[in-house]
């Protein structure tokens, strides 16, 4: 019994792709967690979609000039999201319209244009797939190396201007008349998510990122009521969702990236029931 | 003394000549001209929608000014660390993940360093802000779970912790109930050992005139600033509500009737 339970969880792992698969998505898992909790207490979901949205022409364009080769795709991604996340942060403050409408214009034509781009590709389908529900199971070494590299980058950030970060976005005004640096900082924490948007793009692409960017933190939240704690228990359960994800993806044959997502989900949901169960006990 | 830039002691603690603000075309502060001295603690009256609050954010340094000047001993505003701009509470998101040790420390934050967990010192100098305004007990308490008054003393330990010279309190006094009123109103008196300057914008005008020092008259012009008796006169009144101010001559009370209702009546 002991033995056939065991075995269960280590097939999987004997293939290469598996590992280098759990490895990527606990990595990513954790980056969208912990700075989604600046997403969720800012209340930039939108933004999050947008911007992963966003970046598929880019990668279209990467994906035309160099065959689909996944190294360089990756800087194609990377340049595409920080370009669009600067100018959409600029949009939302110059524009006449309302923020999100003229978000989601340039969302929605962006995304266009890049389905446009690839559907130029006569085998398209298989890899706009890819750009759009994500291709977990595909990730090379490099890829591995590349995430694990941006993905330090962006904690590391965090991690140094935490406390600058917390205040903007509680009190921009005690930001503006402490003489921090608002713009830098704003302007930091776009540049971050656009890496973190690029860094995920290959585990859960761009049709779900917001799931990973939002969800977690969002779970956390519903549990603590102290920041540090809402990151580590967000990436908690990114990570447990990356496993759980890719063992249902493995034995029922879903595609990973919605696996993920709906486990995810699932942790959202049932936080959120028992926390409610619980307020309603505890009002009585 | 921790912050950077020069002052001037000789200076007013405040100084606005000529201020003027627009948002887009229209005119939120016309022709400013007043200045402070050290230790004052000043009532900001005017109806909703007479700039009070822009007032403050252009002091502040927060907005800045189309033309005139403000400066605060004798430097340019805008580069100084020592005001603070307490906001009105009902634009703050009080579900935010924080205590409030969190907040008052975050008035620190142009102190420290990156990296690292703030250092004793000012641990310590949180400490002294929170007994300071009588909260040392409740430091670890999520800030949704705290009274109207106890938030609003939150914010002031947070601006001492700063080392605020001047306080610019948005409203501190809207929606409290009348012991809280008293609690702040007498913490505020207490501020004046330490040389704080206090500008409060207020509605309720009796509570202006037996409180603070002077009154600063506004509507979007400077009406009057001067002692209770030279300001609050039906005239100038009259001039600063037009039709939406009700005297209540029933011997001295005067009210202004408009702001009843209005909980975080931004418009
Ligand atoms: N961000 C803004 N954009 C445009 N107009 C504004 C803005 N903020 C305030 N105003 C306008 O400026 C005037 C002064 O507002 P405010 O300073 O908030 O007044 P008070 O605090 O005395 O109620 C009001 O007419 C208000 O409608
Ligand atoms: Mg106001």
């Amino acid at each position: 019994m002991i033995e056939s339970i065991w075995s269960w969880i280590v097939q999987p792992l004997t293939y290469g792709f598996m590992q280098r698969g759990l490895v990527a998505s606990i990595l990513v898992g954790t980056v969208c967690a912990v700075i989604g909790a600046f997403i969720v207490l800012r209340g930039m979901a939108f933004f999050g979609d947008a911007l992963s949205h966003t970046i598929l022409p880019g990668v279209a364009v990467g994906y035309l000039v160099s065959g689909g080769a996944q190294g360089s795709l990756f800087w194609w991604a990377l340049g595409t999201a920080i370009v669009s996340a600067l100018g959409i942060g600029m949009i939302s403050k110059k524009s006449q319209l309302r923020e999100d409408t003229s978000i989601g214009i340039v969302f929605a034509g962006m995304f266009a244009l890049g389905i446009a781009l690839i559907s130029t590709v006569r085998s398209y389908a298989v890899d706009l797939s890819h750009f759009l529900f994500g291709d977990v199971l595909g990730v090379s070494v490099q890829s591995l190396i590349t995430i694990l590299i941006f993905g330090a980058v962006v904690l590391v950030a965090i991690w140094a201007f935490y406390k600058q970060l917390v205040v903007v976005s509680f009190d921009p005004l005690l930001a503006a008349t402490l003489r921090l640096p608002v713009k830098f900082l704003n302007n930091l924490l776009l540049i971050l998510i656009a890496i973190t948007v690029a860094v995920s793009l290959q585990i859960v692409g761009v049709a779900l990122m917001v799931a990973m960017l939002v969800t977690p933190a969002a779970t956390a939240f519903l549990l603590t009521k102290r920041l540090p704690r809402m990151m580590l228990l967000a990436a908690i359960s990114a990570v447990l969702s990356s496993i759980i994800g890719l063992y249902v993806s493995f034995y029922l044959s879903i595609s990973s990236g919605s696996a993920v997502v709906l486990i995810c989900t699932l942790f959202f949901v049932v936080t959120w029931v028992v926390q409610s169960l619980r307020g309603k006990r505890s009002s009585r | 003394m921790t912050h950077p830039l020069k002052h001037d002691l000789n200076q007013p603690i405040l100084d606005v000549a000529h201020v003027n603000f627009k948002f887009g075309e229209h005119v939120a502060l016309d022709d400013i001209t007043f200045h402070l001295h050290t230790g004052e603690r000043v009532a900001v009256v005017g109806p909703n929608g007479a700039g009070k609050s822009t007032l403050f954010k252009v002091i502040a340094g927060i907005l800045h000014a189309d033309s005139g000047d403000v400066n605060v001993f004798g430097f340019e505003s805008g580069k100084h660390d020592c005001i603070a701009y307490i906001p009105q509470r009902s634009v703050v998101d009080w579900h935010f993940p924080v205590n409030v040790f969190d907040v008052v420390m975050m008035g620190r934050t142009a102190m420290l360093k990156p990296f690292v967990i703030p250092g004793k010192q000012h641990q310590a100098a949180v400490r002294q802000a929170l007994e300071k305004v009588g909260m040392q007990d409740l430091a670890a308490r999520q800030i949704s779970q705290l009274s109207g008054g106890q938030q609003q003393r939150m914010f002031i330990a947070r601006a001492l912790a700063q080392e605020a010279n001047l306080m610019l309190m948005d409203e501190p006094l809207t929606g409290l109930d009348d012991p809280a009123q008293e609690d702040l109103l007498k913490l505020m008196e207490k501020l004046e050992q330490d040389k704080v300057t206090i500008m409060a914008a207020t509605h309720d005008l009796d509570q202006a005139a037996q409180h603070f020092n002077r009154i600063f008259l506004l509507n979007r012009h400077l009406i009057r600033f001067g002692k209770a008796k030279d300001v609050l006169t039906a005239e100038n009144l009259k001039i600063a509500y037009g039709g939406r101010l009700r005297l209540m001559e029933d011997g001295k009370s005067v009210m202004a009737l408009d702001h009843s209702c209005c909980e975080g009546g931004e418009e």
